[in-house]
Order: C-alpha cells, then structure tokens, then sequence
C-alpha cells in the first residue's frame, strides 16, 4: 500500500463538523468533472491510489479512468462497500431482508433461500454475501483494485452483534474472485482486532480514526496506542486531522511518531492542500 | 451482568443488539422477531437464543430487561408484558401511539421501581444536550421562538411495504421523524398547551404523511415552529435541527455543530457575540462505536441505571409521555374542521 491514500468524503457532502460545509462541497462537486479535476490533481501530485465508496458516482469516475488508461496507468482504486445509507434508508423503507432484496441482481434468490427454511441458511448468506459484493465490485471492472474494504457501519454492526463469520466469507471471496487483500474499516479497532484473530485472519488490513484528539476511537487512545504497538495488523490511519479540529502540521507530526501505521487516508479539495499534506508527511516518513 | 433480550430485528432492534451485545455489563440472553428465516440466521450466526414468541422469551430467557423495537402499534402491549413481569424497559420512540396508555404505563413502571427508557437519542447528541445546559443556566434568557426541523431521504418514491407506511401501526413522518425535533422541544420548553396550523401531509406515500407542519404554544410564552420532510433527496441522512431565539440571544444546532449568539458574556466559555462548538469537542467517548456516539450513550444510560438502581432518566417514559402527548396534539389538531375562531382568539389574547 502508498504510504498516503486519496479519500472521498469531501466529493459527496460528508462532513463531521459542519453540515453547511457539508452541503458547499456536494454543490461544489456536483459536476463529476470538478472530482475528476482534484482526482487529477491527488494523481500528478503522486497521490495514486483513490479510497472511495462505491456511491453511484463513482461509477462515472471508474469510467473515466477506464476510457484513459494512458493518462492513469499507476491510478488503484480501494473499493469501500456497501455505501451505507444506501441500504439504511432501504430498510427504513423495505426492513431489512426487503433491502437486501433490493440490492440483489436478482431477488429471486432471496426468496427461494427463505422458502427453503433454516436448513439452507449458512450457503444462503454466504451466496447472497457474495452477490452483493459482486454488485458493488461491477463499477471498477477492469482496473486495479488491490484492497477491498467493508465499510464501518456494516464491520461494527457485526462486530456488535458477534455475527463474526462474515469477515471471513467477506474475506474469502475479495481474495478468491477479485485477488485483493481485504480491509475492515472500524471505530473499534482494539475489538475488532480480537474478532479478526478468532475467525483466522492473519495480519489484517484495519483502517480507523487515529488521531492526536482520540476522536471517535472507541477503545480509546490507550488501546490504540498499544493495538500498534503490540499487535499484529496493517494500520491504515483516517481522520487523523479529527475533522479539522487538530491543526495539519501539529496532526502529522503526531500520526507520523506513532508505530507500524502503514498508511494514512486523506481527503483535500485543492491541489495545494494535497501537496501540503504530502510535503508535510515526507518530512517524517 | 445484566440480561438482556431484544425483540423486533428491523434497522433499530439490529442496531440495538449489536450496541448491547457490545456492552461489558451485558449479557445477551435473547432475541425474538416474526420473520424465522432472519431469525434463524441471526441465531445460527451470533450463537444467541432465538425465540419466534415474544411471550416465550420472557418466559424462558430469564431476561432483566428487554429492548422493544417492533412498529410503534406493538410498544404498549409488549411494555405492559414486561413490566408485568417485572423487566426493566428500553422502548423505541414513539413510545406508544395513544398518550393515556404511555402515562399509565409510565405510572406502573414507577410503581415497580423499573429503570426505563425511549430511544430518544438527540438528547444525548453533544450538541443539542449542550443546548439544555445552555437554557439552564440561562444563556438566551426568556425563549420567545423556536423552530424545531428534521429533513432526511426516506419515502422518495410511491411505494412502501412495511409498517412505516401504515398510518394505524405508527408508520408516517410524524411519528418517524417528527417525534424527534418535537422531543427536544419537550425537553427544552416543557409541554404544549396549544397547538395549530398542523398539516400532515403525504408526498409520495397513499396512506401516510411524509411531511409535518405546525406551531406549538408553550406555558413560557415561547412559539414552536415544527417543520419536517423525509422526502428530501438533497439530504444524504437525516438532518435535525434546533433554532431558539430567546431575549438575550440566538442558538442554533445540528448534530455536528452548535452555534451561538449572546447578547452579554455568557457560561464559561461563551463569550459575547458568536460562539461555535463542534462535535468533536462537544461528545463525549464511547466504549463501542457505531453509527453515532448517541446510540452507544443511551445504551449505557439504560444499562449503568439499572445497575445503579437509578429510575430517574432523561429519557424515561415520563420524558416521552410529554412527547406522545404533543404528537396527538397535532394529530388531533390536524384531523379537526375548521378550528373555532373563539378559541383562537383566548388564547392571543392570554
């Protein structure tokens, strides 16, 4: 993995700390040519890899970098999927099995696994699993994709529940169908991390919020600190500006002293803030 | 360790037992929901008890407490169950659809000495609790306006299959989302005495409202402004938000950010003129993690209550009874013909 990763948050509307920030960035990237423009931007500036969800519109950039192989030859893309609130709003509106029929190719299969009762129900969930990535993955068909996420909601959702199974069928698939190591995306990653050892997997790529504030670090900073110290995991820091509430240079300096963090995910909407972020993080890396 | 059963397995009773199950004073003794096939699943996979009979699981299950998160039609019956049986309750909001039943239920858990709770979590958002320490200790002085919105992407289309979009079994925005907004205003100015010009309105839906207008009067003095669409695309999730103008200042809230204008210096750290706090500052941390701080802190309100043997909670069912009862305020506000000018006119003149 590239020491630093591009993020998408900034492209559809997600902002912790202000939902009117928030709205200026959706209108300021409504036009899928103003994110093609700092995606642009992030890749001259050596920022090569694109973390993003797998929001409809993404699917228009895939396409781009698709059609201009030439211009993108370096350009790897680490799918985050399911775009959540996708499947939220889906179920406040179907409840939960009617959203996963929703998002299925083909809901018959849905179906015909509930008629045939309980005795079915271990190679169900693992067939519609399977589908469902596979719906997600359609968008970047044909281009690199070495790490594929799951997203916080649904890793920590399960995580809760003890539904445990599901990051190894998750796993199993993105490294049998797509080649990929998978990652898991958490806010409780001192947990996670003995979730992962119980169900076998070894050295997982984990992404979390680390940050000098400890903000939304569940298992606090202490934890953190020693999970990167002690235990056996690819780190991937996010949020390690805590929204903004930490000062760039002062944030990096910081994420930058901590142990075994392999990469740092970021998000930036300028040219010169992504060459800041970068020329701030060469300093110690 | 505290046993705990959970029944209703939509995006709530989900949420709720991955959050509980997550607690270190908890242990997970039961889930219960109609749907067999998910339940069987839901079994298999997290190796807890499942039972299709809600009676049957606290029969069997030996429970201390149970999580109801079935359509809101369910919540009185089943709190009645359990706290016939003696069970701590933590309900989803709205907690029962007709406010006599709430206040009497409300009467018998506290009769019982049971902890209780409705998953009103904006009240323990950073943000909006901030605000009722901000209306405390006085900050704006006498509220005179407030307005009281919440816009999110739920019903965009003409369809809908679940309870959601029955009216009778307390689908519809004003019980999904109304209830909330409303919920702070009960918190920050008490309980309506008067309600009108509520219109409940359906965009997309054939047998529900996805919109919610009306103006609440409160004993303070103060005006109520309630204005909520969950057929808003623009927003990617749901939005509240809370504006209270008041004789010494202005504050506004979202969940993110809080903003505030003081007429004269104010508590510590509120200075004359604008103050911003956001999230980050403003939230306290979570032991587990998932989909916003407020879910993990109710949890562990209801749970840290009952083993302290606290009744007393910001979210009990006294606390939603006043909400219940606001919300068929405008029900009934929006279902009467033309309201009598007389009246109308007596209370102006109050």
């Amino acid at each position: 993995m590239d020491r630093l990763l591009f993020g998408d948050n900034q492209f559809f509307g997600v902002n912790h700390m202000s939902e009117e920030k928030a709205r200026a960035q959706a209108m300021r990237f409504q036009d899928i040519e103003a994110i093609q423009s700092v995606l642009d931007d992030a890749y001259d500036e050596g920022v090569t890899t694109f973390m993003c969800t797998t929001h409809d519109r993404i699917a228009e950039v895939t396409a781009h970098v698709r059609a201009n192989p030439q211009r993108y030859p370096d350009q790897k893309f680490f799918p985050c999927m399911p775009y959540a609130h996708k499947y939220a709003n889906a179920m406040t509106e179907d409840g939960p099995i009617g959203a996963i029929r929703r998002f299925l190719p083909d809901g018959g299969i849905l179906d015909a696994a509930m008629r045939g009762g309980m005795s079915l129900a271990k190679k169900d969930i693992e067939g519609v699993t399977t589908l469902l990535i596979d719906a997600e993955m359609k968008m970047f068909e044909g281009l690199s994709t070495p790490v594929i996420f799951l997203q916080n909601v649904v890793v920590d959702l399960l995580l809760g529940m003890g539904f445990l199974d599901a990051f190894a069928t998750f796993a199993e698939h993105v490294r049998t169908r797509y080649h990929a190591e998978p990652g898991f995306i958490t806010m409780n990653t001192p947990m996670l991390l003995d979730a992962l050892d119980k169900v076998g997997l070894v050295n997982p790529i984990v992404c979390s919020n680390i940050n000098k504030l400890g903000f939304r670090m569940s298992g606090g900073v202490e934890g953190y600190l020693q999970a990167l110290e002690k235990r056996p995991f690819r780190a991937i820091a996010m949020s390690v500006f805590a929204s903004g509430a930490i000062r760039p240079a002062e944030a990096i300096e910081w994420i930058c002293a901590q142990p075994n963090i392999e990469s740092i995910v970021f998000g930036a909407s300028s040219r010169a803030h992504i060459a800041a972020t970068r020329d701030e993080v060469k300093k110690y890396w | 360790m505290i046993r705990v059963g959970v029944v209703g397995m939509g995006k709530m009773g989900l949420s709720h037992l991955s959050i509980f199950r997550a607690h270190p004073q908890v242990e997970l003794a039961g889930i219960c929901d109609s749907n067999s096939y998910l339940l069987s699943v839901l079994g298999k996979y997290t190796g807890i008890p499942t039972y299709s009979s809600y009676e049957t699981m606290l029969a069997k299950a030996e429970l201390d407490a149970v999580v109801i998160a079935t359509p809101s039609a369910l919540h009185a019956p089943m709190v009645r169950t359990a706290l016939d049986r003696g069970l701590h309750v933590f309900c989803e909001k709205p907690f029962c659809l007709d406010p006599a039943v709430s206040e009497e239920l409300a009467a018998l858990a506290e009769a019982k000495d049971l902890v209780t709770a409705v998953g009103y979590h904006y009240r323990f958002v950073g943000t909006f609790a901030e605000i009722k320490r901000l209306l405390d200790a006085g900050a704006i002085g006498e509220v005179t306006l407030a307005q009281a919105e919440a816009f999110g992407p739920v019903v965009l289309k003409r369809q809908g299959t679940t309870w959601r979009s029955k009216k009778q079994l307390g689908g519809g925005s004003l019980y999904d989302y109304a209830a909330h907004p409303l919920n702070l205003l009960n918190w920050y100015l008490g309980s309506p005495n008067w309600v009108g010009g509520t219109v409940l309105q359906p965009v997309f839906s054939s047998e529900t409202d996805d919109q919610v207008a009306g103006t609440l009067r409160f004993d303070s003095g103060a005006t109520g402004q309630i204005s909520v669409n969950w057929s808003d695309e623009s927003e990617r999730k749901m939005s509240t938000k809370i504006t209270l103008w008041g004789t010494k200042g202005r504050i506004h809230a979202d969940r993110q950010e809080l903003q505030v204008y003081l007429r004269e210096e104010g508590p510590t750290g509120y200075r004359k003129g604008w103050t911003v706090k956001y999230t980050t500052e403003l939230t306290k941390e979570v032991w587990f993690y998932l989909r916003g701080e407020e879910y993990s802190a109710q949890a562990d309100d209801f749970i840290t209550r009952i083993a302290e043997h606290h009744t007393d909670g910001v979210n009990s069912f006294t606390a939603a009874t006043a909400t219940d009862q606001t919300l068929a305020m405008l029900v009934a506000d929006a279902e009467s013909p033309t309201k009598p000018r007389g009246g109308l006119r007596r209370l102006i003149g109050r």
